[in-house]
């Protein structure tokens, strides 16, 4: 550990990076699954056409992606927007059937309650739907912040910075204790993060600390 | 989720398939976005020495007051001429004779004078290169000193009438580029068995090389690893492998005296066997940061002004 | 310029001595995966049928399919060739810890997973504890082991690919090398071939699920829950854990 201690200013600087390039494509992702997800929850063509397109993207090798993307999305190869690019899309089609299901699951006669309580569709889509559904898409959240902040070191193969720097970095120059403290690194900060929206969750959904909640997050396994 | 039937799958694959032909661009065109005017991008090789050098620039830009973006190492010289080329980055170490044939692949200059001149008259009208360094790390053709003792092997001409029972390493580049493979074919006669493709001098080659995994492979005469594997770099009679300065290649819109002033200053420092310090230093048993093993360099040779 | 003229050259799938082309690049790939899947099958399946019978150990099981999911495929790669060196025993061993996992969640949650009263009835009718798992408890979990199978297999494909990193051959190789020699439709060709090795793979495994599985419990697995559904279909749907 003592490497990383030596040269602290290279390795704060790689995990600040690294968690912008991380996460900024878990939220990118999650805006856009939600209104995916209503689509696939409200109508059966919806479904089987996001969810097939979502299980197509998802069978993608990353470092496949990562290099498919440029000539699709006009980048340039080296461009940091292909790997948040590609890691938002498997975001996305991680959670467009999380919301999808989640949507599913909240019961009928909450959402018969709540119109005949006067709410219009979009106003109760958001205040009673959307939260009623968090401990179910939050479950999926947590599962795809931990997926993209490992994910994100494939890209340094193809030059791309972040923690993954610590492996291509700690390989050209054969030094261990790099690449041991870059795993580690990686794992402390999939923890953290993992931590982080456990209690959001907790949080967010005051309602929601019975057992559903549990047998939610164990389902996600 | 529904199986995916085939069918469905065709129809996917057809639209992805039509979005990559549709699209004519290079996308190997360059790195990053456009630079801010004011401000200099650094990129270099995805090789140690090119990466220190990189900082040494760095370093000494910023120490001069120059406003500048952290190095990025973005791969093989066909990854990051390009990248210069299209305004991604602003100044890129590099060597002369690479350089030369890069642009030019018939170029036959070797020595580092001729090499040098040359280089400025091949440079596309938006580059511009600094003075050269006498600091020279070519590429060579490298066997364990138990191939060279075997094979009495001290040129590569002698290594040509073993080449096809050989397996050569080498990285992905060198079996394209004019002096690499085809180059030692067509100077020297020398076709290799077979090729493994390796790294750019990077580990995988000494250690395919130390353990015998190929029989020769193509590293550079600056690379600690040689003296510490006892590695026999041939000699090169033919001149296959052009002179190799170390050479800053920039931007000539980013080209102010304020910048190649420093540059020159720290060509003039540098030498073959500053190199080779250099590189051992990073290799060293404490592996330092590259940026540490470049700010000491350039205390070491005044080019830093004193700490406040 | 069209990318595609790479993948359709024949010239590129022959290759030479100097260059190897595309066919002996995909008979790596998939023997680099056959030989993965192979080992960890066999590290896998007794360990996870023992778990699940016994029902020892599980929470450890999935506590440890959990935690690898955070693993960077491309530290463990470049770790084991500090320590092993260049061949293929580096990269196989990561492979293998990649692909255990998956393996081990799907035998353990099918075997677990068995009905209890299907069990009664197996005991009932006299069987012992090693007949019980061999022809009650196996069976009714190859659906969930099939799927630990497809999740494994498209880890695998996709590790090797970044395995090229560190001198490995296979499919990955286009990708580093055309990125070296800055030839475009070489990499956009290997990425093609990567993600059709995946796709058809999946689709391979998804009708040898179909095949197996008796059709009483397809019918049954159609029924269940959504939980179980999906844990069925974990190896095309998205829930399983993506590390490369």
């Amino acid at each position: 550990m003592d490497w990383v201690f030596r040269n602290s200013g290279l390795v704060l600087e790689l995990t600040g990076q690294h968690i912008v390039f991380s996460l900024v494509p878990v939220l990118i992702g999650l805006v856009l699954a939600v209104p995916l997800g209503w689509l696939a929850n409200r109508t059966a063509l919806g479904r089987s056409l996001t969810l097939n397109v979502a299980g197509f993207l998802y069978t993608l090798p990353s470092l496949a992606l990562f290099v498919f993307l440029p000539p699709i999305i006009g980048t340039r190869i080296l461009d940091p927007l292909n790997v948040i690019v590609a890691l938002s899309v498997y975001v996305l089609a991680l959670l467009v059937r999380t919301v999808a299901d989640a949507l599913d699951a909240v019961p009928e006669t909450v959402v018969n309650s709540a119109t005949a309580m006067g709410f219009r569709p979009g106003w109760r889509f958001l205040t009673v739907e959307l939260p009623m559904a968090v401990p179910v898409i939050l479950a999926g959240l947590r599962v795809a912040a931990v997926s993209s902040i490992s994910l994100v070191t494939v890209g340094s193969v193809i030059g791309f910075g972040g923690l993954g720097k610590m492996f291509t970095e700690g390989f050209q120059r054969e030094i261990p204790q790099q690449t041991i403290s870059g795993i580690v690194l990686v794992l402390l900060l999939a923890v953290v993060v993992d931590g982080l929206l456990l209690l959001a969750g907790r949080t967010l959904t005051p309602w929601d600390r019975s057992a559903r909640s549990r047998r939610t997050a164990g389902r996600a396994v | 989720m529904e199986r995916l039937r085939p069918v469905r799958l065709l129809a996917l694959l057809a639209v992805a398939t039509l979005g990559l032909t549709a699209c004519g661009g290079d996308p190997l065109a360059g790195g990053g976005s456009d630079s801010d005017p004011n401000v200099i991008a650094i990129g270099s090789g995805n090789f140690t020495e090119s990466q220190l050098l990189a900082e040494v620039y760095s370093q000494a830009l910023q120490d001069a007051g120059v406003q500048v973006e952290e190095p990025v190492a973005i791969g093989s010289r066909e990854a990051y001429f390009p990248a210069l080329l299209d305004g991604s980055v602003d100044l890129i170490p590099d060597y002369t004779g690479a350089v030369l044939q890069y642009l030019n692949p018939g170029a036959e200059q070797t020595r580092p004078d001729d090499v040098y001149r040359a280089l400025q008259a091949e440079l596309p009208p938006a580059l511009v290169s600094g003075a050269m360094s006498q600091a020279q790390d070519k590429d060579a053709v490298v066997v364990t000193r138990a191939t060279a003792d075997r094979l009495r092997l001290r040129t590569i001409a002698d290594l040509a009438p073993h080449c096809p029972d050989l397996v050569f390493g080498s990285g992905a580049e060198f079996a394209t580029r004019p002096d690499g493979i085809p180059g030692l074919r067509e100077t020297y006669g020398c076709v290799f068995g077979s090729t493994r493709t390796l790294d750019s001098g990077g580990v995988l080659t000494v250690a395919a090389l130390a353990g015998d995994d190929v029989a020769a492979a193509n590293l550079f005469t600056t690379d600690p690893a040689l003296p510490e594997n006892d590695f026999v770099a041939l000699e090169d009679p033919q001149e296959n492998f052009a002179a190799q300065n170390v050479v800053p290649v920039l931007a000539k819109r980013k080209a102010s005296p304020a910048v190649t002033g420093v540059l020159d200053r720290i060509s003039a420092k540098l030498t073959t066997a500053e190199l080779l310090a250099m590189n051992a230093e990073a290799a060293g048993p404490d592996k330092p940061a590259l940026r540490t093993v470049a700010t000491s360099w350039l205390a070491r040779n005044g080019l830093l002004s004193p700490a406040p | 310029m069209t990318y595609l003229g790479w993948l359709f050259s024949s010239e590129n799938w022959a290759g030479s001595a100097e260059n190897p082309g595309i066919a002996q690049r995909l008979v790596e790939h998939l023997g680099y995966t056959a030989l993965t899947l192979l080992i960890a099958l066999v590290i896998a399946l007794p360990l996870g049928a023992w778990i699940g019978h016994t029902g020892r150990g599980g929470l450890m099981v999935v506590g440890i399919a959990n935690a690898l999911r955070a693993l960077p495929t491309l530290g463990l790669l470049v770790l084991l060739f500090l320590a092993v060196g260049l061949g293929l025993l580096g990269p196989l061993i990561a492979l293998v810890i990649l692909a255990v996992p998956p393996l081990l969640a799907g035998t353990y949650s099918g075997v677990a997973n068995v009905d209890p009263s299907i069990v009664d009835a197996a005991k009932g009718m006299g069987m012992r504890g090693p007949e019980v798992l061999f022809k009650v408890e196996l069976p009714n979990a190859l659906p969930l082991i099939i799927g630990g199978v497809r999740s494994a297999l498209l880890q695998v494909i996709s590790t090797a690919t970044i395995a090229a990193y560190v001198g490995l051959g296979g499919l990955g190789r286009f990708i580093l090398d055309g990125l070296s020699q800055r030839d475009f439709p070489q990499m956009i060709g290997g990425s093609i071939l990567v993600a059709l090795l995946a796709i058809v793979a999946d689709l391979l495994l998804g009708g040898l699920q179909r095949l197996l599985v008796s059709p009483g419990l397809q019918q049954r697995g159609a029924q269940a829950g959504p939980g179980r559904l999906r844990l069925i279909r974990g190896g095309a749907g998205t829930d399983r854990a993506r590390a490369a």
